[in-house]
């Protein structure tokens, strides 16, 4: 039970700041008209694409004492990066970053330019702009992005078991006492835990879904 | 409408074609002589040269998978496909003979695992000199060793570390990796000072460049390492054909030289 608070407590750490860093992220995405902006988009997206084999290297290598991260940490706080929370929280940022950039993006863009055109008319900042027209209207892809992060956070793995150490309370994360009760045969443990990740996820996405089909709306809509 | 039609339809005949494929490989691998392994990661430097000799002597084609022996059990009891395993435990090849799903008789206990404490070459520690006292030393931050509850040379680790008396200072130190060379790994990226580790992996490269310090076998329970042959091997004869030559001189002379001390002569 430790084990899954732990990971809903990185989840919603992760998902706090996927939700800031990815904000502005998906404004310039959505918005610049830079021609190498394609290649940021390739940026954002690796992490999809990549094996969490790959990310958690890079990560423990940069985290380490010859890494540059590693040797700030260091020099901050007297102690690694590697084996702790605070490590977790940074490598799972990288790990789920796209899902929450990407559904932001997608709604940013469909926000109808006419009125952004309107809001810039009636001389509104774009910032202004931002907090009264487009975050309004995307709302759909702000929860998206919020459930999709803190759920692929609670089922990440791979990044975990690279960078963890597997310390009980600080980096034993769900996914790895499931995984550590099958290698020790506890079947049956494990199976309970694995059950209760599963219908919690079932539960968050279907939470994404409603939202997106607008079975129920979880805000007021104004006229 | 149309459009989406074709690409189920498009999907629906991928499977199948995948069938054919597999099943086109399946009569191709029936075909050879060929044994298949699953063997503990630590063995892998041995186990190649292992197979390399035996595919020299024999002709036959030796596969070998590694990976943690505890998956490998999960995997054997569910039908995976090996002729031959060598866990890194005696209990789960005893475990495995026990469930019926091991040729009776076959299991052989191929070597003793030993322990030490490891520090890369630019340690700030001695664990050449200091042996034990190095994991109390204050600028070992973090000890690295294999995960107790479930691999048995971190369980060897935490029962050396109780039985030298030190276990309670060190204990807020560890750090747990999946499996011994993930241990390794942490001390070798530096985001652990020391680990505790297996011989056969301090002295292979990467490395053997760096410090290490023998754990006296009799500070823990003897890490006994077992294979066996598996009853639905495909190539029975093969499979104990190889397991015949890791008993015979040649084989243990050359596990001896990849640092598993052989277990007849303790």
């Amino acid at each position: 039970m430790d084990a899954l608070w732990l990971s809903m407590k990185l989840a919603a750490c992760v998902a706090t700041i996927l939700l800031l860093l990815g904000m502005p992220v998906a404004y310039w995405l959505a918005y610049s008209n830079w021609r190498g902006k394609f290649l940021l988009e390739s940026v954002v997206a690796l992490p999809l694409v990549l094996p969490p084999t790959v990310l958690g290297f890079y990560a423990l290598v940069a985290m380490g004492p010859r890494g540059p991260l590693g040797k700030l940490w260091i020099a901050l706080f007297g102690h690694g990066l590697a084996f702790t929370f605070a490590g977790l929280i940074l490598a799972s940022v990288l790990y789920s970053f796209p899902f929450a950039v990407q559904p932001l993006i997608a709604s940013f863009e469909s926000v109808d330019r006419k009125l952004l055109d309107a809001s810039a008319v009636l001389g509104a900042g774009s910032l202004r702009t931002f907090w009264r027209v487009i975050l309004p209207l995307s709302l759909p892809g702000v929860v998206t992005a919020i459930v999709l992060s803190f759920a692929h956070t609670l089922g990440e793995f791979g990044v975990v078991l690279m960078v963890g150490g597997n310390l009980a309370g600080v980096t034993r994360t769900v996914s790895i006492d499931i995984f550590d009760r099958v290698q020790s045969l506890e079947y049956g443990e494990a199976n309970r835990m694995a059950l209760l990740l599963l219908m919690i996820s079932f539960a968050v996405l279907s939470v994404v879904y409603a939202v997106n089909r607008r079975v129920w709306t979880p805000w007021a809509a104004k006229s | 409408m149309t459009n989406q039609k074709s690409v189920w339809l498009r999907l629906l005949k991928l499977p199948s074609l995948l069938t054919v494929l597999l099943l086109a490989q399946g009569g191709v691998r029936g075909q050879g002589k060929e044994v298949r392994i699953a063997a503990a990661a630590d063995l892998k430097f041995a186990m190649e040269e292992l197979a390399g000799q035996f595919e020299k002597q024999t002709g036959t084609k030796v596969d070998v998978t590694y990976g943690s022996s505890g998956n490998f059990f999960s995997q054997l009891q569910n039908g995976a496909p090996f002729d031959l395993f060598f866990s890194a435990d005696i209990d789960y090849p005893k475990k495995l003979e026990a469930a019926g799903l091991a040729e009776p008789g076959t299991l052989y206990e191929y070597a003793v695992g030993r322990i030490v404490i490891w520090t890369p070459a630019d340690a700030k520690v001695d664990v050449v000199k200091e042996g034990w006292r190095a994991l109390l030393d204050e600028r070992v931050q973090k000890i690295a060793i294999a995960n107790p509850e479930h691999a048995p040379y971190g369980r060897a680790a935490v029962g050396a570390m109780q039985k030298a008396g030190i276990y309670d200072q060190v204990k807020a130190k560890l750090v747990y990796g999946e499996n011994i060379s993930q241990a390794a790994q942490f001390v070798q990226s530096g985001n652990a000072q020391a680990g505790i580790i297996a011989l056969s992996l301090a002295i292979l490269p990467p490395m053997n460049d760096g410090k290490r310090w023998g754990i006296p076998a009799e500070l823990h329970a003897p890490i006994v390492q077992g294979a066996i042959v598996l009853r639905n091997a495909k190539n029975k004869g093969t499979a104990l054909a190889f397991l015949e030559f890791v008993k015979s001189d040649a084989g243990r002379a050359l596990l001896s030289k990849y640092g598993f001390a052989a277990s007849r002569k303790k």
